[in-house]
């Protein structure tokens, strides 16, 4: 349980030499109490005070570290129930599952697609985190296959699903220098799968139906000497899920040790496979850590891992992109320009367009505080002025010949302003959306061009 | 181990709203809708059993959309050309309620006038029992003449009117409350805004219990986190007791997910996107269903395929065990 400001002091030095930066011990307490600043700040305090303080100085939620071969995946650490309260911090890990009852090629198939898989988000290139082998058959020789299988074509963080340690053990004897999740322990096995999670540094998984099973649990792995603990909450259907996991996240932040570990959920099993969707959305949103899918498709991985980029944004900095003047496939001074925002969103969405059409142009993008076209044009960042000054400051009319300033649609209205601003520019209006400025560049720019 | 599970003992709680009219309450509606009445935030059973669940509206339009996926086209086939035929087949595809969008032109090319709007009103309501929210076409001078016609000519329905915005709101509160309709207000996702046109509208004597409120969203990939915290940060407010937070939320992830390339287009995208129709009707499921976590209490859809999936969604979060 979390110390005091007033606990903490009594472990200090008490001699208020300030060379932790703070006029007395208490004031430092105080802080650290608060979790502002580092004990290691206070070069006088004992060990023994270090030891007791640890505790208290740790995360309400363990920050859980899984390694493959190289690859790597963090959870946990979470310290808030709202993103607007400050932010989410680590991704929950999407991961796909592979039941170790496949053949051998159809494993290294599968490991090898999702190993393969990314897809590009606002620039950003967003892949599957982990596989999660399933011990169907029971058979310790078959799941050590499995994992072979695997491992021959994938490096990526790997967690075993079974209760039987002996059949689990094949499995992970076999990645050394590696840091899987073993699910795991339960009421009945928790013994020899602490002892085996131990014995080849792997995290483990505690399953359990109730809070109360699930925190006993943990202490008795705790009892002995595991740490990377891996909730597991074992509620059948969303509305159960949802309140078990915001009760777990509610009782960690109120530094309830036991339960004080990122969770994993599994949701695929369903009949039809597209409700998958749907339990992953609560997932993501809702408190998971890791997310087991048991399907590989592209077209619900991609919207699940642009889920995962919206929610664990920090809600106080949109992400932007540098403001300037962006040559899209090799352009030449005859070449037109286009204006947009510094969201990253927007840039990105009319970058790939113009970048997928072939077709050469200049892309000014404007410092518009990280806004949308519309969000900036309503809240006054993104105005005829503003776009005059961005063709000033990037030095336009040095680099470019001919004078063609395309507007985004949304923003018809700056038009008239805009050619007052820019006497020697002609004004165009694109499209409204950005899918739409592959045809429009195709015709109406390149009906012809005015050189001054 | 005994634990005691945190419980949140909120004061206030969101209104609850009914929409729609049976004969016998003055309507022609077979059945109504009820949403509202939390005292939590969303599905939290452990607290209080949800009075009522989120409910599913689709959306159409008063003639044929010109620029909507030819996925959507496809899936509603020939009834997209008669509002009627049209609200029937989201009846069939399992929507508790209709949204019907008004648009400038009409089917032939004409402009749209506001006996037109009634026309389509009319039809709307002929092809199905459903309660019905009508929204003008978005442009303040003829949402006020499409939306007091339509309010005049279904007086007792309790049909949904919008979409008041702080610069049209007058016209269309006027006319809800001469015909005994409800209205939707929409701000652009900021709490203050939500509460001071909320203030607005009860200030010309509408009851709270006739008012339901669209915070505005974005889609999944564009925008949708924005929508989805400034939902949460308002259901807070509510269940701490502020008024003028309290009403019932209703977002549009059907328009915005369609909105999007994802959704629209099926060609020349790469690979890791996947296949179109399935990807489409995911964007459109998670962009709902992510909203429904957040606090929508109606959601506005348009395909067939992500009724079934946000129902499904609907009826676990309902469940107990
Ligand atoms: C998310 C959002 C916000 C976020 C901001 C996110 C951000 N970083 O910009 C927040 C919540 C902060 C916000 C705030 C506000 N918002 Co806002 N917001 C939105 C929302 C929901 C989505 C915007 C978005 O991200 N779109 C996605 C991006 C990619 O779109 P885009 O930049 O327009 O780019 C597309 C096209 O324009 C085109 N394009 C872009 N560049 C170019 C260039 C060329 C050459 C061409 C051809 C095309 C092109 O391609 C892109 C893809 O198609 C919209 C409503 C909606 N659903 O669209 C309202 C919206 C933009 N907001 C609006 C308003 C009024 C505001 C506020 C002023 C409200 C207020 N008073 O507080 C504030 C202003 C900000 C401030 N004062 O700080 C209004 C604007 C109304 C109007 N027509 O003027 C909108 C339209 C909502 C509405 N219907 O009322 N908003
Ligand atoms: S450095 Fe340590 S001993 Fe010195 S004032 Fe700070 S807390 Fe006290």
């Amino acid at each position: 349980m979390a110390l005091t400001g007033i606990q903490i002091y009594k472990l200090l030095p008490q001699t208020n030499c300030k060379e932790c930066g703070f006029p007395t011990c208490l004031a430092f307490a105080m802080k650290l109490g608060a979790k502002q600043v580092e004990l290691s700040d206070c070069p006088y305090v004992t060990e023994e005070a270090t030891a007791q303080l640890a505790e208290s100085a740790a995360p309400p939620i363990r920050l859980i570290e899984l390694v493959g071969e190289g690859h790597q995946i963090r959870v946990g650490n979470e310290t808030v129930l709202f993103r607007h309260e400050k932010t989410f911090y680590n991704r929950p890990g999407l991961l796909i599952s592979i039941q170790d009852t496949l053949d051998e090629t159809a494993i290294e198939q599968l490991a090898k697609t999702v190993d393969a898989y990314g897809v590009d988000y606002v620039g950003v290139d967003l892949r599957i985190d982990g596989l999660a082998i399933e011990a169907t058959s029971g058979d310790a020789a078959r799941f050590a296959e499995a994992v072979r299988a695997v491992r021959r074509v994938s490096d990526l963080p790997l967690v075993l699903v079974g209760e039987d340690p002996a059949v689990l053990g094949a499995g992970v004897e076999l990645l050394e220098g590696e840091k899987p999740l073993l699910i795991g322990a339960n009421a009945r096995n928790w013994d020899s799968m602490a002892e085996l999670a131990l014995q080849n540094g792997a995290a483990l998984g505690a399953t359990a139906a109730s809070l109360e099973e699930l925190a006993e649990l943990t202490e008795q792995l705790r009892s002995k000497g595991v740490e990377d603990i891996v909730l597991h909450p074992g509620a059948a259907r969303m509305g159960p899920t949802l309140a078990m996991q915001t009760q777990i996240r509610r009782l960690a932040l109120k530094n309830f040790r036991p339960l004080g570990y990122p969770t994993i959920e599994f949701v695929g099993g369903s009949d039809d496979g597209r409700q998958q969707a749907v339990l992953a959305t609560q997932a993501i949103s809702k408190y998971a850590g890791l997310v087991v899918l048991d399907a590989f498709s592209p077209e619900l991985l991609y919207p699940l891992l642009v889920l995962r980029e919206n929610i664990y944004t920090d809600p106080q900095k949109p992400i932007q992109v540098q403001p300037a003047l962006y040559e899209i496939n090799n352009p030449t001074p005859q070449d037109p320009v286009l204006v947009t925002t510094n969201f990253s969103i927007t840039y990105f969405s009319v970058a790939n367009e113009v970048e997928g059409s072939g077709i050469p142009a200049w892309l000014l993008v404007t410092d518009a505080e990280g806004m949308s076209v519309l969000t900036a044009w309503a809240a006054g960042k993104f105005d005829a002025e503003s776009i005059a000054k961005a063709v000033k400051q990037f030095d336009v009319a040095a680099r470019v010949e001919r004078h063609d300033i395309v507007l985004p649609g949304h923003v018809a209205v700056l038009s008239g302003e805009l050619e007052e601003e820019l006497p020697d520019w002609n004004v165009l209006v694109g499209p409204r959306e950005a899918v739409d400025l592959p045809a429009f560049m195709k015709t109406v720019l390149s009906e012809g061009s005015t050189v001054h | 181990m005994q634990i005691e599970i945190p419980k949140d003992n909120w004061q206030g709680s969101v209104n609850t709203v009914t929409l729609g009219a049976t004969p016998e309450e003055g309507g022609t509606r077979t059945r109504t809708v009820t949403i509202g009445g939390q005292q939590t935030l969303p599905f939290l059973h452990f607290e209080q059993t949800p009075p009522n669940r989120p409910v599913i509206a689709l959306e159409i339009t008063a003639a044929r959309p010109g620029d909507w996926s030819p996925v959507l086209l496809d899936a509603w086939g020939d009834a997209i050309d008669d509002p009627g035929n049209w609200a029937g087949a989201c009846e069939s595809a399992g929507a508790d309620l209709i949204v019907l969008s008004l648009g400038l032109t009409e089917a032939d090319g004409r402009s749209a006038d506001p006996e037109s709007a009634v026309r389509a009103t009319k039809s709307t309501l002929g092809g199905t029992g459903l309660p019905l929210i009508v929204l003008g076409p978005g442009q303040a001078e003829l949402d006020n003449d499409f939306v007091i016609a339509v309010a005049d000519a279904t007086k007792g329905e309790r049909l949904v009117l919008g979409l008041c915005e702080d610069s049209n709101y007058r016209t269309i509160v006027a006319a809800a409350m001469a015909n005994d309709h409800l209205v939707v207000g929409r701000t652009p996702m900021d709490v203050n805004l939500a509460k001071q046109l909320n203030i607005l509208i009860t200030d010309m004597g509408l009851p709270l219990d006739r008012i339901v409120m669209d915070p505005t969203t974005g889609a999944l990939g564009y925008g949708i986190e924005y929508g989805y915290s400034v939902m949460e940060r308002l259901r807070i407010a509510a269940l701490q007791g502020d008024a003028m937070t309290q009403l019932p939320l209703l977002v549009n992830p059907g328009a915005e997910a369609w909105k999007t390339k994802e959704a629209k287009v099926g060609e020349g995208v790469p690979d890791s996107w996947g296949k179109w129709e399935e990807r489409a009707s995911n964007w459109e499921t998670v962009t709902a269903v992510a909203l429904i976590e957040a606090g929508a209490d109606i959601v506005v859809l348009r395909h067939p395929d992500s009724v079934t999936r946000v129902r499904n969604a609907l009826d676990e979060l309902m469940a107990v065990g």
